[in-house]
């Protein structure tokens, strides 16, 4: 089920050792070989295809957003639809900064649009984490519907439905200019800036605070009990999930140069929840290939068949939904174990025969 | 071995060379990007775009001649402008287009500007109608329409030939309504009229109950209702509920621009139509002899039930504008900035009469009609012109307002 | 007299929404109250129905009482179908799970219906009797409403009376409260949920044909109204049917007069309105089991 146990179970069948729990929970930290694997995919992406860094931006900031959401909704059990609240309000706040020309820097406009979202995470959050479930769904499905209406409302500044065209986004360290036809300036930006953001969140939930997060998600009442301060984790949590989702939502609207009200809107904090749940949630690199599969299915049914693509993608999350408990990394973890434990059972007899 | 190559490498590029000189037999190969909404809200007016462009190609085989046009067909999905964008960034980067053509929602014309001036090929708006959006590029040229054409003619006549005093406008809650809001209340009040209240109703991509809204435009008694929708079902549902809540016996006349009453939906409305008022570029029904060959070409291609409209016209305008560029330029059409230079002042007879490119906006020039919907002795709904209107420009960059007034 | 027919107006508009909400809502609050199913796919039935009320009516020219029985029990088949081979396998799982199913299927719906029927809008034909206005004496109203209105009235205390009256309606009372016990007790949970939720799909069906005249039909539909089922359902409380009619009516009512006297908020009333009832009562109005 999490991800806790499963490296506890392959350290108590592999190597058993005085106290295989606190082995295993100290080899989480490491970090393993593969995990540069995503990273030299994304620079490898970068030189293979110039002409789709376009959507290999899209696609970072999809898996930047989802990692936000997998911090809120994997890591502290928070259901939320309304994600897409904090997207929107990172990205209006790069926009208007600098459709009004008063801040075109992009790193400090990422920051502020963290700042702006974690802000109305912390103030939302206060007020929406008391409750659970479906309530909680809708709660923050309605927060997110709110501010989109009065984005729209205030469409004489926001540029409403239409948008706010051309931003004029500065150059990265004043030097890189970012370049309209073919995105190499933005993608390489927007994989720096997962890649910053990653590490971040990789030690946050390694840590001991990740730590009790995990522990509020499997079982609230104990950590309860044990005197864990529940509701200030739960609340520091999703402002920091919220913030990096601002960040998603700058990046977004730094790299397309463009703001509207999608920004705001439940498809995108829907679409962002598929994708989180098919790659698998709690799981960090989930985020990673739910994005990349659902989105170059996306974008390459697309391109076949454009009027009913969504056929496509729609048997895939079913067959998902049926077949693969925890999503596309679920389902390779159950593999895995299969595996290794039939390998380590056979070694267990090879070593015991003798 | 290296040597064998060579020489292989070289027939290569000797039979290459001599496919592709004109001499030869082949037809130069055109490719168009088309990027509509074949999913999402918008989904339900791609259809009516697609069918006049491969009727158009169907139709005048021999003016396209000695041109081959291949359409590569994109999805912009859910209006964010962005999926737009990646569309044209890849239809310029990858399939290397020669054109780019479409775009239903504004958000996805003005997202993709930026992209469409850095790749340097004529951009053809076949329906995005925000007033603004062809000042976004240089390479942009509309041939649909803006909402301030049709709005500012209905504002116009809303005074003069309703002779209303009083109006209450209804507009769905994004740029275009408020494009249309804007220009109806302008002419409007500027022929002795007085606009006495404005409801946002709902937003474009989900039809509202339109009750409320109208019962409160019944309740302060104007003379006319105006009302903005985007065509498709939120027209039937405009014109609907306006019937069922008896507001003509009440006194209160339901005008509109002509997306109230788009021709594919109007058999739908049923006698609950009969009788309203609207101001379009376009209706099935127009007497002139392109339109005539137009829609019975379409009822012999797609059925007698199906109808082309504005929509159809758009699209079929823009595919006639591409092939004139395409002669302009002797097939250089790739040359973006000639490409446009051709179009400007170009003049087209289309299905909806004479239009014409304006050679400063590079926006549309057209007859604008003042209609009427009656029933026929067929039993079917027509639209019958009441008067036309030449040459209407875009008054929005016309008059300078807002954003229409050029950057300083 | 102008007064009266005002408020009557809003009240008749008002609760005429709130019908077409309810009867679209009712089956996925009994079926989520039931099973703790977040089936998001509800709308699709709605749509799927929907359809084959519009069109055998527009097409093959059936009679509306014909059409909608038609649009019920086809939507119930076809419901039916679709819980004994697929949703029955994710009772179990997850909540998260359970929405990427239904999303999915919702994807299915959107894409068939495409490749179907087309994407393009339909619209419904009502009978002569039903169009125009209706006298009421002291005011003339849309008579549709007021049909509306009523058969709401009447389905809801059918499925009130079913609850009440009927050892099924007991039996899914007595899940609704505590399944295990209901379990223990020796009622088969699976077979009321199949008839629970074959009968909330179909009633979708019917929903989905009745409001298209006022909320049209394409196939967008499962999603862009997903939010006010979501809505209607939470705020009356899981597994309540009475709950969902007055919170229907209710949010029907109260955006209706919102709407009317403040159009320039848009639809930020019924979304507010939502959050402050939830706030208050996070179980919603009735109060119902928590999920």
């Amino acid at each position: 089920m999490s991800v806790a146990a499963s490296p506890a179970d392959d350290a108590a069948a592999a190597a058993p050792i005085e106290n295989p729990a606190a082995r295993a929970l100290m080899r989480r930290h490491r970090v393993h070989g593969w995990e540069a694997l995503p990273w030299l995919a994304g620079i490898a992406f970068y030189f293979a295809f110039p002409d789709y860094l376009s959507f290999g931006c899209d696609l970072l900031v999809t898996i930047l957003f989802a990692l936000s959401l997998d911090l809120a909704l994997g890591y502290a059990g928070i259901i939320t639809l309304g994600h897409a609240a904090f997207f929107g309000a990172g990205a209006y706040a790069v926009g208007m900064l600098a459709t009004y020309n008063i801040w075109t820097e992009p790193i400090t406009g990422l920051l502020l649009a963290a700042l702006v979202a974690g802000v109305i995470g912390f103030l939302s959050g206060m007020v929406l984490l008391r409750t659970r479930g479906l309530t909680l769904l809708m709660l923050t499905l309605c927060t997110m519907a709110l501010l989109e209406q009065a984005a729209n409302m205030a469409a004489a500044y926001t540029g409403g439905f239409d948008g706010l065209p051309s931003l004029p986004i500065g150059p990265v360290f004043g030097v890189f200019a970012f370049n309209p036809l073919y995105a190499d300036t933005q993608y390489l930006f927007a994989l720096s800036v997962l890649f910053v953001c990653f590490v971040f969140m990789r030690t946050l939930v390694y840590s001991a605070f990740g730590q009790s997060l995990t522990g509020i998600r499997e079982n609230i009442l104990r950590m309860h009990a044990i005197g864990s301060p529940v509701r200030r984790r739960v609340l520091i949590c999703y402002t920091i999930s919220a913030a990096m989702a601002g960040v998603a939502g700058g990046l977004w609207a730094q790299t397309n140069a463009y703001v509207n009200l999608s920004a705001l809107g439940l498809d995108r904090a829907a679409t962002v929840l598929i994708v989180l749940i098919l790659g698998g949630y709690g799981r960090l690199y989930g985020a990673f290939i739910g994005a990349v599969v659902y989105l170059a299915l996306e974008h390459f049914l697309a391109q076949i068949y454009p009027t009913a693509w969504q056929l496509g993608l729609g048997i895939l999350l079913v067959f998902i939904a049926l077949f693969a408990r925890g999503g596309i990394l679920g389902l390779a973890e159950a593999l895995w174990r299969r595996y290794s434990g039939k390998l380590s059972r056979r070694l267990r007899a090879e070593r015991a025969a003798p | 071995m290296s040597k064998r190559m060579t020489a292989a490498f070289a027939a290569l590029v000797i039979s290459a060379g001599v496919a592709g000189a004109p001499g030869a037999a082949s037809a130069q190969g055109v490719k168009i990007g088309l990027i509509l909404p074949y999913t999402g809200p918008g989904a339900e007016l791609s259809p009516q775009m697609d069918k006049a462009i491969d009727l158009y190609q169907k139709l005048n085989a021999a003016q396209i001649k000695p041109y081959k046009l291949t359409i590569i067909k994109r999805d912009s999905k859910a209006p964010n402008g962005v999926a737009a964008k990646i569309d044209t960034q890849e239809l310029l980067t990858q399939e290397k287009v020669d054109v780019i053509a479409g775009y239903i929602y504004s958000p996805d014309a003005i997202a993709s500007a930026p992209v469409v001036t850095a790749g340097k090929r004529l951009a053809v708006i076949m329906n995005a109608g925000t007033a603004f959006i062809t000042n976004l590029s240089p390479l942009y040229v509309r041939t649909s329409f803006t909402l301030w054409q049709s709005s500012y003619v209905m504002g116009e006549e809303a005074a003069k030939y309703l002779h209303a005093k009083t109006a209450v406008v209804a507009y769905t809650d994004y740029p275009p309504g408020k494009d249309a809001l804007n220009a109806f209340k302008y002419a409007f009040e500027h022929n002795g009229g007085k606009v006495i209240d404005a409801i946002p109703a709902g937003g474009p991509e989900a039809t509202p109950d339109f009750t409320p809204f109208f019962q409160r435009a019944k309740n302060e008694h104007p003379d006319v209702l105006f009302v903005f929708v985007p065509a498709g079902d939120q027209a039937t549902a405009v014109v609907k509920t306006y019937a069922a809540l008896g507001m003509k016996a009440a006194g209160t006349k339901l005008i509109g621009t002509g997306d109230i009453v788009p021709d594919n939906m109007l058999q739908g409305m049923g006698d609950n139509a009969v009788g309203l008022i609207t101001v379009h570029h376009y209706n099935a029904d127009l007497d002139n002899p392109q339109n005539k060959a137009f829609v019975a070409a379409w009822k012999k291609a797609y059925g007698a039930d199906s109808t082309p409209d504005f929509t159809s016209v758009g699209a079929w305008d823009g595919i006639a504008a591409i092939v004139h560029a395409l002669h302009a330029t002797k097939g250089k059409i790739d040359d973006g900035a000639a490409a446009v230079k051709s179009l400007e002042g170009w003049k087209f007879a289309s299905p909806q009469g004479p239009i014409e490119i304006d050679p400063q906006t590079r926006d549309i020039v057209m007859n604008e009609y003042l209609d009427q919907v009656y029933k026929g002795s067929d039993g079917k709904l027509h639209e019958k012109v009441l008067a036309t209107f030449h040459n209407v420009k875009d008054q929005c960059k016309a008059l300078a307002i807002g954003p229409c007034a050029p950057k300083k | 007299m102008n007064a009266v027919a005002e408020i009557a107006g809003i009240v008749l508009g008002g609760l005429a929404a709130g019908t077409v909400l309810f009867i679209v809502s009712v089956g996925l609050s009994v079926t989520m109250g039931l099973m703790g199913f977040v089936n998001l796919a509800h709308g699709a039935f709605a749509m799927f129905g929907g359809y084959i009320i519009v069109l055998t009516m527009n097409r093959a020219q059936y009679g509306f009482p014909a059409a909608l029985a038609l649009g019920f029990f086809g939507t119930a088949a076809l419901s039916v179908v679709l819980e004994r081979f697929l949703y029955r396998r994710l009772y179990r799982a997850g909540e998260l799970d359970q929405v990427l199913f239904t999303i999915g299927l919702i994807f299915i719906f959107i894409a068939g219906t495409t490749i179907v029927v087309g994407s393009e809008a339909q619209s419904l034909q009502l009978p002569p009797s039903l169009s125009g206005q209706l006298n009421l004496g002291i005011v003339h109203y849309r008579t549709y409403s007021i049909f509306l209105i009523v058969i709401g009235f009447l389905i809801a205390l059918g499925i009130w009376l079913t609850f009440e009256r009927t050892r099924i309606g007991g039996q899914i009372r007595a899940t609704v409260d505590n399944r295990r016990m209901a379990e223990s007790l020796g009622i088969n949970v699976d077979r009321l949920f199949t008839i629970t939720f074959a009968f909330g799909s179909g009633m979708a069906a019917i929903g989905g044909g009745l409001g298209a005249e006022f909320l049209g039909l394409d196939p967008q539909y499962p999603l862009a109204y997903l939010v006010y089922f979501l809505i209607a359902v939470s705020v009356g409380g899981l597994g309540s049917v009475i709950g969902v009619y007055y919170a229907a009516l209710i949010l029907g009512v109260l955006n209706f007069v919102l709407t009317l006297y403040m159009p320039k908020g848009g639809t930020i009333f019924i979304y507010a309105l939502t959050i402050l009832i939830l706030l208050a009562r996070p179980r919603g109005l009735s109060g119902g089991k928590e999920q």
